[in-house]
């Protein structure tokens, strides 16, 4: 099913990635990566593991510095922003990790409450307690609230690593490998979520991914990603109308896998 | 990839400044308000009321051991009544803090990097991080503070319980009251000694902490490298306690 793109706004850009270069000592990993994301969008940065997409993301939330180029996010540029500019920037980003990196010690609903108490301290129980249940509808799971991350299943962790997000309302959402690890039965729920999550938060997203399911369903466009370099921009299908040996292989392999 | 000198030795001023900048960030973010004062106390019964049993088991094993161990030396010159003082002097100026030091070094600085080293590698670092919380400031600064203070606190209790283990045995030896030990005990210590004693063990805190966060906070290569943040936290801490001991000591004996 391909997705309708009437929600996108693209007089509106909320990142743009200019000629981005990052090495990690003799590894070259991004090689001159130019991307723009429009208000609304999910983008899929789809390539093999190892190829810099995750970099990439890191990139943009400022957990890691480039070489050069330039990263624009709703109108900061990120590495040359100082700590308190850095933290109102995130506060506007949601990042899901790929392992969900839900805090081991805390509760389920402690792990939403935490970044909502850090940055608001005046916020009311009542309103803290809204804003949990609201996200945790949101990803179907508010029966969980009091379950340690430890007695919750993959599947479970993800959407709890969403809803913790989604608790800052972010307007850009950073998904890295949200299917990875997970059964064909998850994985679409996690892909319906995404969806959904941009229809009804209307965010902008990155999904960071190599699976091709994950990437139709909930993508807009898809940035394929090669050697630390896009070598296709567009829609799904236009993708892998191509001849280039190294996407048609990735697309075979994909579904031998 | 070209060295400046070659691989080992860059790799070594790279960390020194790496620390370098990680104390500088300590003292950075330790007066800059919004306080941790709930994560700091939670820290505090980590450190200090979960080490309580141990310190009083090795802090009293450690006085009725030395007590034991001198006694036969100070009988053949017919001085055991020298006994509480030989023991306040070893306990108070060099016994307490080592022995609750390298307790400490082992079960709250390995604690501290296998915590922080698991929470790197699973991202649950990077993940405060994006949620606008300051990271640093929320597992490190707490933490680093917390066994700052609680460290020579946990040292004062390790002598109490040391002095009492030597009474035990002196009191079977000799009849001697509680009151008279305590003041033969504290007969040769001065304040300076006293004031040493607590300034070592602050520095001794800050150390274990310090190497704990540290190396937990950078742990690379998975669960591997976790194994190894908890294990160089145990090792570099100790290594770090010794050597502050001797520098410290010669500093007193240059002011005495």
């Amino acid at each position: 099913m391909q997705k309708e793109k009437g929600h996108i706004d693209y007089n509106t850009p909320v990142i743009i990635i200019k000629d981005l270069y990052k090495s990690f000592g003799d590894n070259d990993v991004l090689k001159g990566i130019d991307l723009t994301v429009y208000k609304g969008e999910n983008v899929v940065v789809l390539g093999r593991s190892g190829t810099g997409k995750s970099v990439l993301i890191k990139m943009i939330s400022g957990l890691l510095k480039p070489d050069s180029g330039t990263v624009n996010v709703l109108g900061y540029d990120v590495p040359s922003l100082n700590e308190k500019k850095l933290r109102e920037l995130r506060m506007k980003l949601g990042f899901s990790f790929q392992n969900s990196a839900l805090y081991d010690s805390m509760t389920v609903r402690e792990n939403l409450e935490f970044p909502l108490v850090k940055n608001s301290h005046h916020l009311a129980k009542k309103d803290l307690n809204n804003s949990i249940e609201r996200v945790l509808d949101a990803v179907g799971l508010l029966q969980s609230i009091n379950q340690m991350p430890s007695e919750l299943s993959g599947g479970q962790r993800k959407r709890i690593g969403i809803a913790r997000t989604l608790i800052m309302q972010p307007q850009i959402m950073l998904y890295d490998e949200p299917t990875a690890g997970l059964d064909p039965i998850t994985s679409t729920e996690i892909n319906n979520l995404i969806v959904a999550v941009q229809e009804k938060f209307h965010t902008s997203s990155i999904i960071i991914t190599h699976d091709l399911t994950c990437a139709k369903a909930t993508g807009d466009r898809v940035a394929m990603m090669l050697d630390g370099q896009f070598v296709k921009v567009g829609s799904f299908d236009s993708i892998f109308d191509t001849k280039d040996e190294r996407i048609n292989s990735f697309y075979e392999y994909n579904f031998i896998q | 990839m070209k060295y400046v000198i070659s691989k080992n030795v860059d790799s070594f001023f790279t960390d020194v400044s790496d620390v370098f900048g990680f104390v500088v960030r300590f003292f950075k973010e330790v007066f800059k308000p919004p306080f941790e004062f709930n994560e700091m106390i939670k820290q505090c019964y980590n450190v200090g009321v979960r080490s309580v049993a141990l310190i009083t088991v090795t802090g009293f094993i450690t006085g009725l051991v030395f007590t034991k161990q001198s006694r036969p030396s100070l009988a053949e010159f017919g001085a055991t009544s020298w006994l509480p003082s030989l023991v306040g002097i070893a306990v108070i100026k060099s016994l307490a803090p080592l022995v609750t030091a390298l307790i400490c070094a082992g079960k709250v600085g390995s604690g501290i990097g296998a915590e922080l080293g698991s929470m790197k590698v699973t991202e649950q670092i990077d993940a405060m991080d994006v949620s606008g919380v300051n990271a640093f400031k929320f597992l490190v600064v707490t933490r680093i503070v917390a066994t700052s203070i609680c460290i020579p606190l946990l040292m004062m209790y390790a002598a109490f319980v040391s002095l009492m283990g030597s009474y035990i045995d002196i009191h079977s030896h000799e009849n001697i009251t509680l009151l008279t030990f305590f003041q033969n005990a504290f007969q040769k210590i001065t304040f300076l000694d006293f004031a040493s004693t607590l300034f070592r063990s602050v520095i001794y805190g800050f150390t274990i902490s310090l190497v704990g966060c540290f190396k937990g906070y950078n742990t690379t290569q998975g669960t591997e490298g976790v194994g190894k943040a908890a294990n160089m936290a145990v090792v570099v801490s100790m290594f770090l306690i010794f050597i502050e001991e001797m520098a410290i000591i010669q500093m007193v004996n240059w002011i005495r």
